[in-house]
């Protein structure tokens, strides 16, 4: 038997390159771009960015976790161009090793990371969950619709599923989480 | 990714007009699903339409007690709702079950309405797959086929639908509202929008080319007891194994099935009215919703899972509704 | 301060997002991208090649396949990870994904698209998929007898004969595989995410028939490995290819879907158990056959059977290999090789012995521990294995087992505990580390040994304090260069051992040299080495192969564990999830309470992941990977975790090395999953012997039992 793989025969032509302009963590960026360059792309390979991580490219594992406009996303599953005007946050915007936000600082005391490289979408995703707790936004563990939903453990642990952690340092990224409840919930 | 252009539309008619003078258009709004699919190459299209900025991010009560929500009103926002909260909790059960709170925060509801399906096998761009290339073949039957559909499906394709949403909407009775390229409107009901398989699997839904969905509305609250259960094989983040939505009513002591619809089972969510309304067991319900079925070696398993799931909703309901 | 938790000396910049993995690096420059087209057949011949829409798209520098791809040394089978792995060199596909084509452009996206259109046609042969289709009946392998383990099943008089299967296992990293490499002057620098880069450096020499001195691996941060970033892949002899042809950086990032096909797996294993017993409980016999994958003219076998050579004692002892040789990707080790797969099928066989015997699972355990190795006949070093059962019971509350399967209920959840047994070889391999004193103040260590999320910034930097006598802070730690001195890396969970005792050995080295000269009273170390030593002072420390260490020889030594879990299980849809679980293990002495316990979570998570979540079969017809990206492989997400606990009995193996260290990489993994199917049992009374226990593989048993 001989088949052909499946991509019809075709050619390629040039990307018209478009403009856009954004903040990442406070400053602007005007860039001219491949429409197929993505959020995440252009944060690490032309904004050289590099603490936002490339984990599966395709909104399976969080490690591309960013901030646009105060909501996470998945920066690997969105293009560049769609973030006109927007204000990105990336982990770089959080706290430098001399002046650890008290997420990071939460991370490193409770050992919440092993080899690191979901660290920084485990941070800003856990950053932005507890900004969702407190403004009342239910998740599938809510038990109580109508109400406020708490900031239990099992809360926080629905909430950041959506981070993968091959190293497993679930309970120790709980742990970390936990600390800052008291402060921003 | 095949190159493409892209434009940023101004007004939902705008949007459809762009789409249909450019041949290989295609709609993009929270992009979780199509980027995906365009990584892969299995969509190609060569202009892209940013809806994003259309507005339409609204959810507002209609005239006569409904819910009308926009189509880029995002799965975040739509569950977190107080209305849909309070008067439409299946449907924000359904939503939060769905996906991550990272694409969540991005997806829209039009966009779930839209997604692909998660068959193995329309993943993998070098298999034979109806879905994907018409007329190769399915590869998933005689294949691994642990999650796909066991009821309306064909012997072109047996892919499951996506989405919760979804599933919980078609219950709810939703309709979708769409806008052409020449500013026609019209309303479909989410229970004709979804197309079988057939032999045509890769079309879809009823939506024409360039049509575009600008919004989704509820009718009245139903009340009574609202239950979306989820089964799946690890605790979030995962797609439905089997997911069962249903509006139950108290009748004299008794559980009366309202609305009952299912994920994980079919190519679109499967309700089958004639399951409704009179109080039956969840046998006798679960014979009516099975009826035809055909599942493969591999999802033979999701018969009993269906008769199990559906008895403990059934119990749940009756337990909530005795509070 | 060696064993106090410290936090890791690398954390603030990885929760900064400072740490610089492979993908991340700017050393080299801009580079240029690669990208791989893996093969879409599972087996058979490339028969048409098109490659000109590729060669001119946009932006495209190079369009390699095997007909134009540089010249490379000719691969042998049963190849070494030292010996070369040349890509993209003849037309025949051996299994589905192999690279076929490779792609470099100015830009990710112009390489991409690219990669997609260059068209392939393929003459596809029929493969062997399927487990039992590439066995040589009779063909052992890795075989180990004592006794009559038919007569002694015979004479029973308690049996118990059972087959389990566990699925395919891929380490899926967060980081993905990825290489920059950079040609330059005449000097290739690799940057590589890689564990064993002293190993790999070989490899690669070999393959672009390039001296060793002309390459450097680089492998500073790497994003876990899990096995996956031992063996030579294709995406790093790609980049160094493209970028000797093309004088530019290049760097090559392999997809999610490719890591299922281009990286390999942990083979899929069919295992038949046989244990004999007396009525009080002590085993007569222990018998397990397993078959396991291996790839054509592959190396590594799994020692799925290999898990109880040391385990019990038992006067009859028969445990053995089939390999069956498949037309799909390479099998490779992956976390927990042989006793990850191995321990959660014996411990539940040793489960569903206690259940005949009517005993307690921890009670029969205690029963057939020993002293010594029972196939090796010599003595078993740092024997814990009751030790952590017993405390592990008293802590997890083993007591309050159900005593009867599927007898209690909490809601709609059946509950039930499990426990197994964890056991690990130790191994030791030759090291060398260098540490310099520096007369500005500072202690400087080099190795080549990785820090895969393991620690070993933290530890090396911890045991060079500890025997300077100076704060941590004042120790650099550089590791993971091949231009430091060589070691065999991360893998084997010898990593911590071998560094900490050449990092030690070299440090008592230059507080020797410095006494000699100073005298054994100075109080001032750096003082003594301005006074003595105005340039610096360096030395090196080494450890010697297992093989030729008298202590290897005379004591047989492994680490232990013992793990308890509680699972519930819907008692209508089969959904398990684990409400707690507890570890004891008892691993020598440890290096840092925090990061040690930090790796034991990990691995016993990887435990419930395999009884619970993960596994993969290719597609019987065309041996490519249906589950292809990690919606379809499942991972436990933070939902599936609770709070795990992790102890670690205070320990020192003084046979293992003078520091009394041994390794913890993989004794987490162990045998956890054993201990939740074990409890999944307790739960429902259903035993589960082909694994994950999904919903499709529990839910006929429960739905038997009504």
């Amino acid at each position: 038997m001989t088949i052909a793989q499946d991509s019809p025969a075709r050619s390629e032509t040039s990307a018209a390159a478009c403009s856009v302009t954004f903040s990442v963590n406070g400053r602007t960026s005007s860039l001219v771009l491949d429409p197929r360059v993505t959020l995440l792309d252009v944060l690490r390979e032309h904004l050289h960015l590099t603490g936002t991580k490339k984990g599966c490219d395709q909104g399976q594992c969080g490690a591309c976790t960013v901030m646009v406009n105060g909501r996470r996303i998945n920066s690997c599953l969105t293009l560049a161009l769609m973030h006109e005007g927007d204000e990105i946050t990336t982990i770089e915007g959080l706290g430098s090793p001399e002046a650890l936000h008290p997420l990071q600082k939460a991370f490193l005391d409770h050992d919440g990371f092993q080899c690191g490289y979901c660290t920084p979408g485990q941070i800003i995703s856990a950053v932005a969950v507890l900004e969702e707790i407190g403004a009342g936004v239910p998740s599938h563990v809510t038990a109580d619709l109508n109400g406020a939903p708490p900031a239990t453990d099992e809360e926080i642990r629905e909430r950041m599923s959506g981070n993968l952690c091959r190293c497993s340092a679930y309970p120790n990224i709980i742990a970390a989480i936990r600390d800052m409840v008291e402060d921003h919930v | 990714m095949r190159a493409f252009t892209y434009e940023r539309a101004g007004s939902p008619a705008a949007a459809a007009a762009a789409v249909a003078t450019q041949p290989g258009a295609k709609f993009i709004a929270g992009g979780t699903n199509l980027l995906d699919l365009m990584k892969l190459e299995i969509e190609v299209p060569t202009h892209l339409v940013d809806v994003n900025r259309l507005g339409l991010d609204l959810i507002e009560t209609t005239p006569d007690g409904g819910l009308k929500i926009g189509a880029l009103v995002r799965n975040t926002d739509l569950a977190a709702d107080m209305r849909v909260r309070s008067d439409y909790p299946l449907l924000a059960r359904a939503v939060l079950s769905g996906a991550s709170g990272q694409l969540r925060n991005k997806a829209t509801t039009g966009g779930n309405l839209l997604q692909r399906t998660r068959c193995p096998y329309f993943y993998n761009t070098d298999m034979p797959c109806n879905k994907r290339k018409p007329g190769s073949g399915c590869a998933a039957m005689g294949g691994l086929s642990h999650n796909l559909a066991i009821v309306g499906a064909s012997d072109a394709c047996i892919a499951t639908h996506p989405s919760d949403m979804a599933v919980a909407l078609r219950a709810l009775d939703a309709t979708v509202e769409t806008v052409a390229a020449d500013g026609s409107e019209r309303h479909t009901p989410l229970a004709d929008f979804y197309r079988s398989p057939g032999e045509t699997p890769h079309i879809e839904t009823v939506l024409r080319a360039a049509e575009m969905i600008t919004s989704v509305t509820l009718p009245q609250p139903l009340g009574g007891v609202q239950i979306y259960r989820k089964v799946r094989e690890r605790a979030s983040f995962a797609f439905a194994t089997v997911s069962v939505a249903m509006v139950a009513g108290s009748v004299d002591g008794d559980i009366r099935v309202d609305r009952l619809a299912f994920g994980g089972l079919a190519h679109k969510p499967w309700r089958v009215e004639a399951a409704e309304g009179a109080a039956r067991s969840a046998e006798a319900i679960a014979d009516i919703v099975l009826a035809g079925a055909k599942p493969t070696a591999d999802n033979a398993y999701k018969l009993p899972l269906v008769r199990r799931t559906l008895a403990a909703v059934i119990a749940q309901a009756k337990s909530e509704s005795a509070r | 301060m060696i064993g106090e938790g410290i936090n890791r000396t690398d954390g603030p910049l990885k929760v900064t997002g400072g740490a610089t993995y492979t993908a991340d690096r700017q050393d080299a420059g801009a580079p240029l991208y690669g990208v791989i087209r893996g093969a879409g057949i599972g087996k058979g011949r490339i028969t048409f090649i098109d490659t000109r829409a590729a060669e001119v798209a946009p932006g495209v520098q190079v369009v390699w396949t095997y007909r134009n791809a540089p010249a490379q040394a000719p691969a042998r089978d049963y190849a070494d990870l030292n010996d070369a792995h040349p890509q993209l060199v003849g037309d025949r596909v051996d299994h589905y994904g192999a690279p076929v084509a490779f792609v470099v452009a100015n830009s990710f996206e112009e390489a991409r698209a690219a990669a997609g259109l260059v068209e392939i046609g393929y003459d596809v042969a029929s493969g062997a998929y399927e487990l039992d289709q590439g066995v040589q009946p009779g063909a052992w392998h890795n075989v180990s007898a004592f006794g009559d383990v038919d007569k002694a099943m015979a004479e029973g008089p308690v049996t118990v004969e059972a087959d389990y299967s566990t699925p395919y296992h891929f380490a899926q990293p967060m980081e993905p595989n990825a290489c920059l490499a950079s040609w330059h002057d005449g000097h290739l620098t690799v940057y590589l995410a890689a564990q064993m880069i002293s190993q790999l450096i070989e490899g690669l020499a070999a393959t672009l028939k390039l001296d060793q001195k002309h390459i450097t691996v680089d492998s500073a941060f790497v994003g876990g490995g899990f096995g996956s970033k031992i063996a030579l892949h294709a995406e790093a002899v790609l980049a160094s290819l493209a970028t000797m042809a093309l004088h530019r950086p290049v760097k090559v990032l392999l997809t999610r879907r490719q890591i299922f096909t281009i990286v390999g797996h942990r083979a899929a294993s069919h295992s038949r158990i046989r244990l004999a017993a007396t009525p009080d409980g002590r085993l007569t016999a222990i018998g397990h056959d397993a078959t396991v994958q291996t790839f054509r003219g592959g190396d590594w076998t799994e020692g799925v059977a290999t898990v109880s050579r040391a385990l019990y004692a038992a006067p009859n002892r028969l445990t053995r290999h089939a390999r069956s040789e498949l037309d799909l990707g390479t099998a490779e080790p992956v976390r927990g090789p042989g006793e990850l797969p191995g321990l959660m099928v014996f411990e539940s066989a040793i489960d569903e012995l206690a259940e005949k015997l009517d005993m307690d699972p921890v009670e029969l355990r205690l029963r057939n521990d020993t002293a010594v190795d029972p196939e090796r006949k010599i003595p078993l070093s740092g024997r814990r294995l009751a030790d952590c059962l017993r405390e592990g019971a008293k802590r997890f509350g083993w007591d309050n087992r159900p005593a009867v399967p599927g007898s209690r209920r909490d809601g709609r959840w059946l509950i039930g505990y499990g426990v197994a047994s964890s056991i690990r070889g130790h191994f030791q391999s030759a090291a060398e580390v260098s540490v310099r004193l520096l007369p500005e103040g500072r202690v400087v260590v080099t190795s080549d040994m990785t820090d895969l999320g393991t620690g070993t910034y933290t530890i090396v930097a911890q045991v060079a304090a500890a025997a300077l006598g100076v704060p941590v802070s004042q120790v650099t730690v550089e590791l993971a260069s091949t231009d430091h001195p060589s070691s065999m890396g991360s893998g084997g969970s010898w990593g911590a051992a071998n560094t900490s005792v050449a990092t030690d050995r070299a440090c008592q080295s230059l507080r020797d040299q410095i006494a000699a000269v100073a005298g054994t009273g100075y109080n001032d170390l750096f003082a003594e080495l301005r006074r003595h030593f105005p340039r610096g002072l360096e030395a090196t420390g080494k450890t010697l192969e297992s093989r030729d260490d008298p202590n290897y020889r005379r004591y047989s030594q492994f680490t232990y564990g013992a793990s308890f879990a509680e699972v519930g299980v819907d008692a209508d849809t089969g959904e398990v999830r684990l409400r707690r679980m507890l570890g004891v293990f008892s691993a020598g002495r440890i290096l840092n309470a925090k990061t040690a316990r930090s790796q034991l979570i990990g691995g016993m998570t990887w435990g419930v992941s395999a009884a619970l979540h993960e596994g993969s079969y290719p597609d019987p017809r065309h041996g490519n990977w249906p589950k292809g990206d990690l919606a379809e492989y499942l991972l436990p997400v933070h939902a599936d975790i609770p709070d795990i606990e992790a102890i670690m009995l205070d320990d020192f193996d003084e046979h293992a090395n003078h520091l009394g260290v041994k390794g913890i990489g993989e004794l987490g993994a162990g045998g956890t999953g054993g201990s939740v199917a074990n409890a999944v049992y307790n739960a429902t009374g259903v035993r589960v012997r082909d694994f994950p226990i999904t919903i499709a593989n529990l839910l006929p048993g429960l739905a038997a039992r009504g």
